[in-house]
C-alpha cells in the first residue's frame, strides 16, 4: 500500500485529520492525570444534557498497576488513547468508524473486522453503556459504546463513544512486536525516534515510583484532600457573591474527582488497599462523580436554562 | 393464503442473545396472530449477527367476522342500567331488540365485530412486539426513545401471495417498514429487494449471508474437521463455542492456524482456555499424543489473499496471549518449587471468603479438619485427605488462575504434581470442586471424595450459620449445587454416611467462624446449631427430592421413605441417603405392581377405620390383637399372614433388603382384601370390635415400619 502509515504519530495525525473531516472539534488532551480518555470532561460531562456535541482528542492515560519497567511488549503504565464522542450518536457511526480504520491503513477487504459484544461500565464514574469491542483479525482495536448513563444520569440523547488503544493499534498497523521498537516519527527523518527512545526510561522510573516508592501516607492525605475540596466546591450556592452571576463550579469540582480517582489508582498500585477497602474507595470516587454530574446539569452547557 | 416475512435489521446483536431472540420473535408474533383470529400453517425464525427474521407461511388473509349476543337489563329496569349496558356494548338504544322470557321482557344486543385484514393486524402486532421485545439488556441510541439490543436500522415486513408482495404499512419511531434488506457488511453493497422468504434467503446467500444459524454452525464444523483431518488432526469439540462463533459471523470462513512451538508444552487446558476465552478459537489436537497443536479460527469474510493476512494477525495475537500464559505458568512453577503449594497458598489468609465467615485460609483449615474426619468413612487415609485439602485451593493464589479463573483445580493438579505430591492428592486438587451439576462426573477416588465432601459441607454449614440460604431464584453462592454435589457423591459412591453426624461437627466450626458476625447481629445470635442443622437437613431432603424426581421417583414416594413415622426429632429423620434412595426405589417398584397398589388401598382403608375409631373412642388401639377372638376364617388367615410377614419384614429391614420387606408387605394384600370382604369391623360385640381394631393397628404398625404409606397419594 502506497500510503501505509509509517509511524505512531502518522497514525495519530491521520485519525485527527479523519475525525476533523467528519466535523468533530479536535480537542487537546486534558491537562490532568487520568486513567482513560473517558475521564476527559469533554466526554464525561459533555455526554450529559441535551446539547449536541462532537469532539475527538488524544488522551495520555495512566494505569500505575500496568507498569512493567518498559520490558513488556505491550503493557505500559502511561499510554495514549484516542477518543471520539458524538452526541446524539449518528445513525452511521459504525460506518464512520470503519472509515477511520481505513484512514490508518486497515482495509476491510483484507482484514476480518468484527463487532463483539462488550458492555462498558465504569464503577468509578457511575457510568455504563452497551456496545462492542471491535476486533481486527482477532485483536481488539477499539471500544465502541453507546452511553446509557453517566454519573447516575440517563443520557438523552445518547452519545456514541469510540476509544482506540493507540499503541496496540499502531503496533498492529506497523507490524511491530514490541512497543518500544515502534517508530514514533518517520523512520526516514533526520533524527528517527522510536517509542522506546521517548518512553522506556520513564516507564522504568514510574514503575519504580508507582510500585515501591510513592509515599502512601501522603497519597492518602491527597485523596482525602481532593475528596473534601470537591465536596466543598459543590456546597457553594450557585450565585457568585462577587459578580452576582450564576456560576456552578462543576468543572473545578470534577478536577478534584479526577485527582481522587488517580490517587486511588496509585494507592492500589502500592498494594495498600485491601479487597474490601477497594470497593469502598471506588464508591467514594463514584459519589464525587455523581455530584459533579448533578452540578454539570445545573450549568448552561449541561442544559440548565433560567 | 399469503406468507408473511419480517426482518429486523440492526447493528451487531450479541451472539449469546440471538437464539433466544429468534424464538421470542416467533412466539410473540405467532401468538399475537392467533389471538387476533388469524391462522397460519407454519413459522420459522432465524438470527444472524445483524438480523432477526421470521417467516410465517399460509397466513389467513383476514380475521373472521364474529357475532355475539348479549342479554341486558329488563326493559322496566331503571334507565341507569340501560345506559350502562349501552356503554358496555357500544351500541345505541335503537340498535337493541327486546325479547320476552319467563322473568319478563329484556333488552338484547347483537354485537358484530367485522374481521380485519392481515396487514392491519400484522402492523399493529409488529409495532407492539418491537416496542416490548424481551431483550435481556436493551439500549437507546441517537435522540430517539426506542429501545432495542443495539440500534435498529430497518424493518422489512411483507405479505406475499401469488400475485406479488405487498409491504405492510408500519412506522416505528421513524423507521418505516419496506421490502428491502442488506447483505454482508463488507462483501455486499446496496439494498436488496425481496418478494418472499425463498427469494429472501436465496438473495442473502448471494450477498454472502447464510441466514440459518444451524447452517452456519454445521458449515463451520464441517470445514474445520475436514481441514484438521487432512493433516491427521482432530478438532476438540466445543458446542457452546460453536454456537457462539456461528453468532459472530454471517459468512463463515474457516482458517487453520499454527501455534508457536514454544507454547506446545503448556498444559492442554491452558492452551484451550486461553484460545477459547480470548480468541474464540477451536483447539486442534493430535489424536496420537493428545497434544493441542493447532487452532481453528472463523473469519467473517473472504479476502483476495485467502485469509493469509487475517490468519497472520490472529497468530500474532495468539502468540502475545500465550506468552502471557507461559509467563504465568513458569512463574507459578517456580513458586511451587521454591515454597510448595502451602507457600503459594499463604496470601489466601488475606483473601476474604465472605465477610461474615472469615478468610479463604480459615475456610481451608476447616475443610482440612473435616476431610480428616470424613476420610475413614470413605476409605481414604486421613493424612492424605488432610494434605489434599490443605493444598487443593492453593492455585487460587496462582497467577494462572488469577488470569483464568475457570482453570481452578486443574492448575492445582499440575502444581501439586510439580511439587511432588502423589497418592491421589493432585487428582483431589483437580476433582474437589466436582460434581458441579446434575450431569457432571462424580469423583470416585477416596481422597477426592473426602475433600469434595468436606468442601461442600463447609460451604453449606457456613452459609447456614449466617442464615444466607438460597431463596426463590436467588442462590448467589450456588448452595443448591453444593447440596446436590453432596447427594451425588454419597449416592454414586454408595457411602454409608450419616448426614447428621457429618454436619454437626462442621456446623460447630462454621458457627465459631461466624462468631464475630453473630455477635454483632441479634437475629443471628438466636439461630443455634440445632436449628441450623434441622434447616440444613431439610434442605438436603428438598434437593434429594428434586434429584430423584428427575430420575422418575414420585415426590410422595420419597416422602414416605424420608420421614420415619416413629421419630420425633426432625433432624433424626433419614440421614442415610443411600438407604433412603434404596427404600424409595423399592417402594416405587412395589407400587407399580398390582399387589402393591391394592395393598396401599387396603392400608389406607385400615388406617381410616382405625383413625376414626380412635378419634371417636378417645383411645389408641395398640394392644395386641388376639387370634382367640377371631370369628371367621378370613380373620384367622390375616393373623397367620401377619405373623408370617412380621417374621420376614423385621430382619429384611434390618438387613436393608427393602425389596424383600416390600414384597412381604405386598403379600398381605390377598388376606387383607379377603378380611375386609368378609368381616365387619364395627360389630356390636365390643370385645370383638376392639380385637379387630387392634388387628388393624398391627397392620398399620407393620406397614409403617417399611415406609410411611400415609404420605402416598391416591
Amino acid at each position: 500500500m502506497a500510503d501505509a502509515p509509517k509511524s505512531f504519530q502518522d497514525i495519530i495525525l491521520r485519525l485527527q485529520a479523519y475525525w476533523a473531516a467528519q466535523g468533530c472539534a479536535v480537542l487537546q488532551p486534558y491537562d490532568m492525570e487520568v486513567g482513560a480518555g473517558t475521564f476527559h470532561p469533554a466526554t464525561t460531562l459533555r455526554s450529559l444534557g441535551a446539547a449536541p456535541w462532537a469532539a475527538a482528542y488524544v488522551q495520555p492515560s495512566r494505569r500505575p498497576t500496568d507498569g512493567r519497567y518498559g520490558d513488556n511488549p505491550n503493557r505500559l503504565q502511561h499510554y495514549y488513547q484516542y477518543q471520539v464522542i458524538i452526541k446524539p450518536s449518528p445513525p452511521d457511526l459504525q460506518d464512520l468508524y470503519l472509515g477511520s480504520l481505513k484512514a490508518i491503513g486497515i482495509d476491510a477487504a483484507r482484514h476480518d473486522i468484527r463487532f463483539v459484544e462488550d458492555d462498558w461500565e465504569s464503577p468509578t464514574l457511575g457510568a455504563w453503556g452497551l456496545g462492542w469491542e471491535v476486533w481486527c483479525d482477532g485483536m481488539e482495536v477499539s471500544q465502541f459504546t453507546y452511553f446509557q448513563q453517566v454519573g447516575g444520569h440517563d443520557c438523552a440523547p445518547v452519545s456514541g463513544e469510540l476509544t482506540y488503544g493507540l499503541e496496540r493499534l499502531a503496533m498492529y498497523v506497523l507490524g511491530v512486536d514490541h512497543v518500544m521498537d515502534m517508530p514514533f516519527n518517520d523512520p526516514g527523518a533526520p533524527i528517527p525516534l522510536r517509542y522506546g527512545d521517548i518512553f522506556r526510561q520513564t516507564e522504568e522510573e514510574y514503575s519504580r515510583w508507582n510500585f515501591d516508592t510513592a509515599d502512601t501516607e501522603m497519597l492518602l492525605h491527597h485523596f482525602m484532600d481532593a475528596e473534601a475540596e470537591c465536596l466543598r466546591i459543590l456546597a457553594h450556592p450557585a450565585e457568585d457573591p462577587k459578580t452576582g452571576r450564576r456560576i456552578v463550579m462543576a468543572h473545578p469540582a470534577y478536577d478534584q474527582c479526577i485527582k481522587a480517582s488517580h490517587l486511588f489508582n496509585l494507592l492500589d498500585a502500592r498494594g495498600v488497599i485491601s479487597v474490601t477497602e477497594r470497593q469502598a474507595y471506588i464508591g467514594r470516587v463514584r459519589t464525587l462523580a455523581k455530584l459533579c454530574a448533578d452540578a454539570f446539569v445545573q450549568t448552561e452547557a449541561g442544559g440548565w436554562a433560567a | 393464503m399469503p406468507d408473511l416475512l419480517i426482518e429486523l435489521f440492526s447493528e451487531e446483536i450479541p451472539a449469546r442473545m440471538q437464539a433466544r431472540a429468534a424464538s421470542d420473535l416467533k412466539a410473540l408474533v405467532t401468538n399475537g396472530l392467533v389471538e387476533a383470529g388469524l391462522t397460519y400453517a407454519s413459522a420459522g425464525a432465524f438470527a444472524t449477527p445483524r438480523r432477526l427474521t421470521l417467516s410465517v407461511e399460509g397466513l389467513s388473509a383476514e380475521s373472521p367476522t364474529t357475532r355475539e349476543e348479549r342479554k341486558g337489563p329488563r326493559t322496566d329496569a331503571p334507565d341507569q342500567a340501560l345506559q350502562g349496558f349501552l356503554r358496555s356494548t357500544g351500541l345505541t338504544r335503537d340498535q337493541l331488540e327486546t325479547r320476552d322470557d319467563k322473568k319478563g321482557q329484556f333488552w338484547f344486543a347483537r354485537i358484530t365485530r367485522p374481521g380485519r385484514p392481515a396487514d392491519d393486524i400484522v402492523a399493529e402486532l409488529l409495532d407492539h412486539t418491537i416496542r416490548n421485545f424481551p431483550w435481556p439488556k436493551s439500549m437507546r441510541w441517537g435522540a430517539g426513545s426506542l429501545r432495542w439490543v443495539r440500534p435498529l436500522h430497518s424493518i422489512l415486513c411483507i405479505l406475499s401471495a401469488e400475485d406479488g408482495a405487498q409491504i405492510v404499512p408500519l412506522t416505528v419511531e421513524g423507521i418505516t417498514a419496506g421490502d428491502t434488506t442488506r447483505g454482508h457488511r463488507f462483501l455486499s453493497k446496496g439494498a436488496i429487494k425481496v418478494s418472499g422468504f425463498n427469494d429472501y434467503a436465496a438473495k442473502l446467500k448471494k450477498a454472502h449471508v447464510i441466514l440459518s444459524p444451524e447452517d452456519r454452525a454445521s458449515q463451520i464444523w464441517h470445514d474445520a474437521t475436514t481441514m484438521a483431518f487432512a493433516q491427521g488432526l482432530e478438532v476438540v469439540e466445543d458446542k457452546a463455542l460453536l454456537a457462539e462463533v456461528a453468532g459472530l459471523v454471517e459468512w463463515p470462513v474457516v482458517l487453520l492456524g499454527e501455534i508457536d512451538a514454544e507454547f506446545l508444552d503448556l498444559p492442554p487446558e491452558v492452551l484451550q482456555t486461553s484460545m477459547r476465552e480470548h480468541q474464540k478459537f477451536f483447539s486442534v489436537r493430535n489424536p496420537k499424543t493428545g497434544r493441542i497443536e493447532k487452532f481453528v479460527t472463523v473469519a467473517n469474510t473472504e479476502t483476495a489473499d485467502h485469509g493469509a493476512t487475517i490468519l497472520a494477525g490472529n497468530q500474532k495475537v495468539l502468540a502475545a496471549r500465550l506468552s502471557d500464559a507461559k509467563f504465568f505458568w513458569e512463574n507459578d512453577l517456580r513458586t511451587v518449587k521454591e515454597i510448595g503449594l502451602e507457600g503459594m497458598a499463604k496470601p489466601l489468609a488475606e483473601v476474604t471468603f465472605h465477610n461474615k465467615l472469615g478468610s479463604q485460609a480459615e475456610r481451608i483449615a476447616r475443610i482440612e479438619a473435616l476431610a480428616r474426619e470424613i476420610a475413614p468413612l470413605v476409605g481414604a487415609k486421613p493424612d492424605l485427605a488432610a494434605e489434599a485439602a490443605r493444598i487443593a485451593k492453593a492455585d487460587l493464589a496462582s497467577e494462572m488462575v488469577y488470569e483464568f479463573p475457570e482453570l481452578q483445580g486443574i492448575m492445582g493438579k499440575y502444581y501439586a504434581e510439580a511439587a511432588g505430591h502423589d497418592d491421589g492428592v493432585p487428582q483431589a486438587c483437580a476433582e474437589h470442586y466436582s460434581p458441579l451439576g446434575p450431569s457432571d462426573e462424580v469423583p470416585t477416588a477416596p481422597v477426592s471424595v473426602a475433600v469434595a465432601l468436606a468442601d461442600k459441607i463447609d460451604m453449606l454449614t457456613g452459609f447456614w450459620a449466617i442464615d444466607e440460604k438460597p431463596t426463590g431464584s436467588k442462590d448467589p453462592f450456588a448452595l443448591r449445587r453444593a447440596a446436590l454435589g453432596v447427594i451425588r457423591l454419597v449416592l454414586s459412591n454408595r457411602l454409608k454416611l450419616n448426614l447428621l453426624s457429618l454436619t454437626e461437627e462442621a456446623m460447630r466450626w462454621a458457627m465459631a467462624a461466624a462468631s464475630p458476625a453473630r455477635g454483632a447481629d441479634p437475629s443471628l445470635r438466636e439461630l443455634d446449631d440445632r436449628v441450623a442443622i434441622v434447616h440444613l437437613i431439610d434442605f438436603f431432603h428438598d434437593r434429594l427430592k428434586v434429584y430423584l424426581r428427575d430420575l422418575g421417583i414420585r415426590h410422595d414416594v420419597i416422602d414416605a421413605c424420608l420421614y420415619d413415622a416413629s421419630a420425633d426429632d426432625k433432624a433424626a429423620h433419614a440421614v442415610n441417603l443411600v438407604q433412603v434412595v434404596k427404600r424409595a426405589e423399592a417402594l416405587s417398584e412395589t407400587l407399580k405392581t398390582d399387589d402393591g397398589e391394592n395393598l396401599l388401598q387396603g392400608f389406607k382403608r385400615a388406617n381410616n377405620i382405625l383413625t376414626q375409631a380412635e378419634e371417636k373412642d378417645g383411645v389408641e388401639y395398640s394392644y395386641g390383637a388376639d387370634v382367640k377372638f377371631a370369628e371367621t376364617d378370613e380373620e384367622r388367615a390375616l393373623f397367620a399372614a401377619l405373623d408370617a410377614a412380621e417374621a420376614k419384614i423385621a430382619p429384611a429391614m434390618k438387613a436393608e433388603d427393602f425389596a424383600a420387606a416390600m414384597s412381604a408387605m405386598a403379600d398381605l394384600r390377598a388376606p387383607l382384601d379377603a378380611f375386609f370382604e368378609a368381616v365387619q369391623i364395627n360389630t356390636d360385640n365390643s370385645i370383638i370390635r376392639r380385637n379387630r381394631l387392634n388387628l388393624l393397628s398391627r397392620i398399620r404398625t407393620l406397614c409403617l415400619s417399611v415406609a410411611d404409606l400415609t404420605r402416598i397419594e391416591g
